[in-house]
């Protein structure tokens, strides 16, 4: 690029690519650069579940908003990408988490989204190899998933196709005012978007983003074994409480016909070896909900680091203390889904369109005013 | 020492049988007999584990009866009057660390399997390397250790024109044995120099008995072609195959095939030692004069440690057998032996060592990852085995690039990703089994000598 970048993004993950694909399509000139390569980050750890989650209004808000935008890009999207519009289904084990699956569908019913409950009769014939006996579901049609490593390489070829430019394997040092600083050189810009996932407190001092661990495990191929994103109603609960542990079921259906096994949350800061008290754990819990899961054979393992905040909410905009800097970064375990979500919407604060939704809940200015630091 | 050593009460959980021993060995090649037949004639309990059928490794496992070489036939029954416990079909998929020692997880016709021991000899051997080429994943296209498995597992070879094309001494005997069971060697393409190839044999007469052999394996196949300098380019055929394109560098020319058997040396087997946290260097696992890795009561012997054939890996074998567990010092004519035949092998790897001009084989349609059916083409630009695999899915289906890595990493020079359990594909209910309180245990019988872990 010889001229001179309207906005640099640092952070080639899933959500980088979004920002950046979203800025270039605003007719800004990028530039995105990452210290490794495009999609190496968390976002090659992550399910690539998209999912509507309904943990507080904000979070419902953006990742509904995240799932109109992914419907309306996925007819474009290449075949690597493995866009399967599967649906969850948030398994219910007892009548009280049944109460609560039908509350969930209210909620879904006033925003829009399409969901139904399905008796134990109908979600036995849904999903075959769950075991009997469990309460019903919710079923979200809508939700679907896709293969993250090459989500984020379909978004920034867009970008690359609108004229941006990706460099890999540029670790930014330091960023200042309309700056970005490597090594021995200066990138001035008139804006810096700081995507740098689990890593952006390390080049902006301050953000309150820490490593939340997860383990997956995935299967040889059993196509049709299951049909859907399937994942427990306690999910919800063990996403949301910041404990230093919990195990969830929540397992995959692949394009490839794999099984994707999850899920884990670990506050242990960097360590990325398999805990194995955890998977052990974690396919506990699975075999319980599937149990003929026991005889499908597991081919690997591996974890990865949610870029976790005190509120459960990502940081989206501006960076008060810094000209220039704004912060995409912050998404937990709902980056995939809310990638595209965020990008909109910070792509309309930064060239300063009326974003379509309320960008307040997601201001990083939460943190300077001391809010979500709890 | 006795059972009493282990206990089991710190275990929760359910299922899984528990074996108690001093010493695991993993693989039953002749590095791993030799390993178990001298530490379990030394007292010490001792588990054998493989995951084939029988005892004996890549290079004895599939004879059966008159063929079995006389060194084999010895070792055998050392190893069964040793007292040494043989776990056959049981696959380690992991191992980890605490302060009683090691504690592997195996999978044994689909049970899990928890062996818990004080030190682990790793004897995992060694595998083909494969340089992929347009056609070579056609039906009769197959490697050269694979044309002998089949060999020793009874397939008729009879009347067809067989191609061996590839490198290291490997292809002798397996040329030998095609040429007596009737197959018609069309050609025997080593894509090493003849210079070097010639100095490599010259320098045999320090070990005799490969010398001998070397001599014997010719002499059975002297009326075909053996070329040296000479690769396969391509091979060809509608549904299977028909023909291969070779070149000398100098002139190209295709042959009628029905079998291509290639393969371009080995590569040791290390993702359980690198599992373990063992230091590697150029794809084998370093070891001391004792063959103790980086970590301590963890040793390595035979292919694991470096390409050096079956007499060195029973040195190596019967060394880790006699130092395990202890600070007894080796007999010195083995270490002399030793570093004769590792002279040797040095010489080999030099020799062998794939040619430069093998790294334009495969063009931007090959197949390289079988698995997962991924082009050259494709995987070309990554800058690293991680990029390609989540980019690409190279090397991401069920052999977890154990077939296509080692050839990409030589290709494109990259370096071998991370290792995590499982190594091997596992069934989910082995990879979720823990062992129960109180679990019976099996406890080897044997008891320990006295001046082992004071
Ligand atoms: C086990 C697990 C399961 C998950 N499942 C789901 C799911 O089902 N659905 C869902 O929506 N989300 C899921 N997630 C969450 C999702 O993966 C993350 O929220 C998302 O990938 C975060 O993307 P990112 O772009 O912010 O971060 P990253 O992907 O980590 O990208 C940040 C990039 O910044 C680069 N970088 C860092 N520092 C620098 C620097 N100084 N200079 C230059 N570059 C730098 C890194 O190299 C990296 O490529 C899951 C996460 C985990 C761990
Ligand atoms: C394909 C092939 C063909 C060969 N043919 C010849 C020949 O014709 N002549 C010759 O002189 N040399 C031949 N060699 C070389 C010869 O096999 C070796 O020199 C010798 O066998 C080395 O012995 P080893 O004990 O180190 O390994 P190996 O004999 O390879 O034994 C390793 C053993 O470890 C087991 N193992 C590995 N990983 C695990 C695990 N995770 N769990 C359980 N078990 C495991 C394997 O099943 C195997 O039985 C061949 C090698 C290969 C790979």
């Amino acid at each position: 690029m010889t001229q001179y970048p309207d906005a640099v993004v640092i952070g080639a993950g899933i959500v980088g690519a979004a920002c950046a694909e979203a800025l270039a399509r605003a007719g800004l000139k990028v530039l995105i650069l990452d210290a490794s390569f495009a999609g190496g980050g968390t976002t090659a750890a992550g399910m690539g579940h998209l999912v509507v989650m309904d943990d507080s209004p904000p979070q419902l808000a953006l990742t509904a908003y995240s799932a109109r935008l992914w419907t309306t890009l996925a007819p474009e999207l290449p075949r690597n990408v493995e866009h399967d519009a599967c649906g969850t289904l948030w398994v219910a084990e007892d009548d009280e988490q049944l109460e609560a699956v039908r509350a969930k569908q209210r909620v879904y019913a006033d925003h829009g989204i399409a969901a139904e409950t399905l008796s134990p009769a109908q979600l036995a014939d849904a999903e075959p190899h769950l075991r009997p006996g469990l309460a019903g579901a919710l079923h979200v049609p809508g939700d679907g998933v896709v293969y993250p490593p090459t989500a984020a390489l379909a978004l920034l070829q867009r970008a690359i196709a609108n004229g941006a430019e990706l460099r890999e394997g540029v670790r930014v040092d330091a960023v200042g005012a309309r700056e970005v600083i490597v090594g021995n050189e200066r990138i001035a810009c008139d804006c810096v978007i700081n995507a740098a996932g689990a890593h952006a407190p390390e080049l902006t001092p301050g953000i309150p983003i820490v490593p939340r661990k997860g383990h997956l495990v995935i299967t040889d191929r059993y196509p049709g074994f299951c049909r859907h994103q399937l994942v427990e109603l306690g999910y919800l609960a063990s996403a949301h409480t910041m404990t230093t542990e919990s195990v969830a079921f929540n397992v995959q259906p692949r394009a490839t016909g794999q099984l994707l096994i999850g899920s884990s949350r670990e506050l242990v800061g960097w360590d990325m070896n398999i805990n194995r008290a955890i998977v052990r754990k974690m396919l506990d819990r699975a075999l319980d909900f599937m149990p003929s899961l026991a005889l499908t054979s597991a081919i690997r393992t591996w974890t990865g680091f949610r870029p976790a905040t005190p509120d459960k909410l990502p940081l989206i905009g501006a960076w008060e203390d810094t000209p220039g800097l704004w912060i995409a970064a912050g998404h937990e375990g709902l980056g995939i889904t809310t990638s595209l979500g965020t990008g909109q919407l910070l792509a309309d604060l930064v060239v300063g369109h009326e974003p379509a939704l309320d960008p307040v809940p997601y201001a990083p200015s939460r943190v300077l005013a001391g809010i979500g630091t709890h | 020492m006795t059972g009493e050593y282990f206990t089991t009460g710190e275990y929760a959980g359910t299922d899984a049988e528990v074996v108690v021993a001093d010493v695991a060995v993993i693989g039953a090649g002749p590095a791993g007999i030799a390993a178990a037949a001298s530490a379990a004639e030394r007292g010490l309990r001792v588990a054998l584990l493989d995951r084939g059928l029988e005892s004996g490794g890549q290079i004895w496992r599939h004879i059966n009866g008159v063929a079995i070489p006389r060194v084999a036939q010895q070792w055998l029954a050392r190893l069964d009057k040793s007292g040494a416990q043989i776990l056959r079909r049981t696959s380690v998929v992991d191992v980890s660390v605490d302060v009683a020692g090691f504690e592997i997880l195996a999978e044994s016709s689909g049970r899990a399997l928890h062996i818990r021991v004080t030190n682990i000899i790793l004897a995992t051997g060694a595998r083909e390397m494969f340089i992929p080429f347009d056609g070579w994943t056609l039906p009769g296209v197959m490697g050269i250790g694979g044309a002998q498995a089949l060999l020793k597992s009874g397939g008729s070879f009879a009347g067809k024109r067989v191609v061996i094309a590839g490198s290291g001494p490997l292809m002798l005997p397996v040329a030998a044995a095609l040429a007596e069971s009737g197959a018609r060697l069309v050609l025997v393409a080593e894509q090493a120099k003849r210079s070097a190839v010639a100095r490599f044999a010259a320098g045999l007469w320090r070990t005799p008995s490969t010398l001998m052999q070397a001599a014997r394996y010719r002499a059975r196949f002297m009326s075909s072609s053996y070329s040296t300098g000479t690769w396969v380019t391509a091979a060809h055929g509608s549904d299977r195959l028909e023909s291969v394109t070779v070149t000398n560098g100098r002139r190209t020319w295709r042959e009628t095939a029905d079998v291509l058997c290639t393969g371009y040396g080995l590569i040791p087997n290390v993702e359980l030692a690198r599992l373990i946290g063992c230091e590697t260097r150029d794809g084998a696992v370093v070891v001391d004069d004792d063959q103790r890795t980086t970590i301590a009561n963890v040793q390595a012997v035979g292919e694991v440690t470096g390409i050096g054939g079956a007499p060195l890996s029973l040195i190596e074998g019967e060394i880790a057998g006699l130092t395990v567990g202890s600070r007894l010092s080796v007999p010195l004519p083995l270490l002399r032996r030793r570093a004769t035949f590792e002279a040797a092998a040095r010489r080999m790897f030099d020799v062998f060592a794939p040619r430069a001009e093998l790294r334009a084989l495969p063009t931007p349609t090959t197949i390289v990852c079988r698995c997962e059916d991924v082009t050259y083409g494709v995987v070309q630009d990554a800058v690293c085995a991680r990029q390609a695999k989540l980019h690409t899915r190279a090397g991401m289906g069920p052999c977890q690039g154990r077939t296509c890595m080692p050839g990409l990493e030589f290709l494109l020079a990259w370096h071998s990703d991370t290792v995590r359990p499982p190594i091997e594909p596992a069934l989910v209910s082995i990879l979720s089994s823990e062992v129960a309180k109180n679990a019976p245990s099996s406890f080897l019988s044997n008891s320990c000598v006295g001046d082992v872990y004071q």
